[in-house]
């Protein structure tokens, strides 16, 4: 049976391809393990001896894929991590599943999440957090923790996720796996439950690089259904660089030093030891406004949450606490409905927006947005991607943070000024700290995916991540 | 400092019913968090243009023909109270 844990998802998918594997086989046995976990990694399964179909022709030739619960999947629950949506079956499903499903992806089942994709932690799902698989003491990092924990723990082959501010790319780095978020636009946001429109993009959560591109690859595309989505000018690639010679990579003072604890430190300067030995050059930048991220972050995101999640009112979908009054309805829904999280963000939200101090906060949040993408164009003219620790400490413990919103919001800073640029940027693993894993982040110019994918494909060989105590060899 | 009576006055723009706990937590909780927000006004932003949208798009036009969409069934099947004609509410002058 572990022989099926060893494989890839592109190598279950060249496997089933050449008649060497069963689908069927492939998707039982993931779907078995899943259904035995311990991590509450998962929202909803199939049941036992459910299967989807299987397009073994197609590029991805029925390998499962665990989708993250934010997903609108047609007849199938699509929570979004909220008790406001609790039984709630879309009437269709998202693009970028479809996307995948036609490219031949089984859908295994839907992963737990932070509430409405707010959280760093996993600790704000309404259905109970999820644990790290390397340590269950540990959280597994927000707000992608189900789909992240489930690829690490070999709960299934890869998973897609989603990323407003590092939601996939911490819980990738706080798992010990790679996460993409992609370019802004490149992949169809049509029935991704919305948080913040002008950030979230969604993305693969996989073992490795190849794993990674070969998911973005079947995701991306320009959709009539989303009018901020684009055309990817570039075929997406399956890399194979085993050198870095000639690349240029920045190292941002703003985003590599205070605040990042030794252990990450530590696994960052030999990560930086690595891209030299393959060639690669390392350069000094300045990106000065990026630590003006976190700020500008967290009163955009909750602006415009308090803007999409008036839509839930107890009237089409999910929940209701019935009043006999209709505003009285609306506010007692709400109030049972969403968590501690979810509410703070829509106040948030709800007061940077409101009469009299709008300009100061959205509308000088919007132009820190504007310094901080300028901060990257000009780094690269210079640069042609930029590196960095992908969290600035390892997994902490369950709980540790919960009564501290601005310390969890902290745990960001090294994630959001990418998502505020619209730029994309992948999480690999660089290696153990205290006996968690540590992500390096690198990040490029929009639509440099191939360019990401290449290097980070040459740094993971080079890191020779496969350290004997991980999750997915139990 | 985000006092009681702000947070009564935000929550009601939102539709969002707080316990008395709620409102007292989220009065301080909000107001670190704004705390740290403020550090924006270091900036100097006058001359800066705010950015809502950071990939430059073109307008797309499309012919206006009518397409398929939810028959009502569908779009009526999630609702927590519906008619066989539309969503059942309260009345929303139950109070007036």
């Amino acid at each position: 049976m572990s022989e099926l844990l060893d494989l890839t998802g592109a190598q279950a998918a060249e496997k089933i391809k050449a008649g060497e594997l069963d689908p069927a086989e492939l998707f039982d046995f993931y779907r078995d393990r899943a259904a035995e976990e311990d991590l509450n990694a998962y929202l909803w399964l199939p049941d036992e001896g459910q299967r989807p179909e299987f397009k073994t022709d197609a590029p991805l030739a029925g390998v499962p894929l665990a989708i993250k619960d934010l997903f609108c999947t047609e007849g199938v629950p699509s929570t979004a991590g909220s008790r406001i949506l609790e039984g709630y079956r879309p009437p269709y499903t998202a693009t970028a599943v479809e996307n995948l499903q036609s490219a031949g992806a089984a859908m295994l089942g839907k992963t737990n999440m932070d509430e409405f994709a707010m959280g760093s932690s996993n600790e704000n799902s309404g259905y109970g957090p999820v644990k790290n698989p390397w340590n269950h003491d540990y959280v597994p990092g927000g707000s992608s923790g189900g789909s992240a924990a489930a690829v690490a723990a070999g709960l299934a082959p890869w998973a897609i996720g989603t990323d407003t501010g590092g939601s996939i790319r911490q819980p990738a780095s706080l798992c010990g796996i790679v996460g993409l978020k992609p370019t802004y636009g490149s992949v169809s946001r049509y029935g991704m439950i919305a948080f913040a429109s002008s950030l979230d993009q969604c993305g693969p959560l996989t073992r490795d690089v190849t794993d990674a591109a070969l998911l973005y690859r079947h995701m991306v595309g320009q959709d009539p259904c989303d009018s901020t989505s684009l055309k990817h000018p570039e075929t997406i690639e399956i890399p194979t660089a085993e050198r870095l010679d000639g690349k240029r990579f920045g190292v941002p003072p703003e985003l590599t030093g205070e605040g990042v604890e030794p252990g990450v430190q530590e696994v960052f300067q030999q990560t930086l030891r690595l891209i030299e030995e393959l060639g690669g050059e390392l350069v000094d930048i300045a990106l000065p406004h990026s630590t003006y991220g976190i700020s500008a972050y967290y009163v955009i995101a909750p602006a415009e949450a308090s803007a999409n999640l008036a839509r839930y009112d107890g009237v089409r979908y999910g929940m209701r606490t019935v009043a006999d009054d209709l505003t009285a309805q609306y506010e007692m829904t709400r109030h049972d409905g969403f968590g501690p999280e979810v509410k703070r963000r829509i106040m948030l939200g709800t007061y940077a927006l409101s009469s009299g101090y709008y300009d100061a906060y959205y509308g000088n949040a919007q132009r820190v947005r504007t310094k901080i993408a300028e901060d990257f164009t000009n780094a690269f003219e210079q640069v042609d991607l930029i590196v960095t620790p992908t969290s600035p400490t390892v997994a902490f413990k369950l709980g540790e943070k919960t009564d501290d919103p601005l310390a969890m919001y902290l745990n960001d800073a090294l994630t959001v000024p990418m998502p505020l640029a619209g730029i994309p940027a992948i999480s690999i693993p660089g290696g153990l700290s205290e006996d968690l894993p540590v992500g390096i982040q690198l990040a490029g110019p929009a639509f440099s995916e191939n360019r990401i994918f290449e290097a980070a494909y040459a740094l993971e060989r080079a890191i020779g991540w496969d350290p004997p105590e991980a999750p997915w060899k139990r | 400092m985000i006092d009681r009576d702000q947070v009564l006055h935000v929550a009601k723009l939102a539709r969002l019913k707080l316990t008395d706990d709620e409102v007292e937590r989220m009065s301080g909780e909000l107001s670190t968090i704004l705390d740290h927000i403020e550090t924006i006004g270091e900036l100097d932003l006058a001359d800066v243009a705010p950015t809502s949208h950071v990939v430059q798009l073109e307008n797309v036009l499309r012919e206006d023909v009518p397409r398929p969409c939810l028959p009502r069934e569908k779009a009526l099947e999630q609702a927590p109270d519906a008619t066989a004609e539309g969503f059942r509410v309260p009345s929303p002058a139950a109070h007036a």
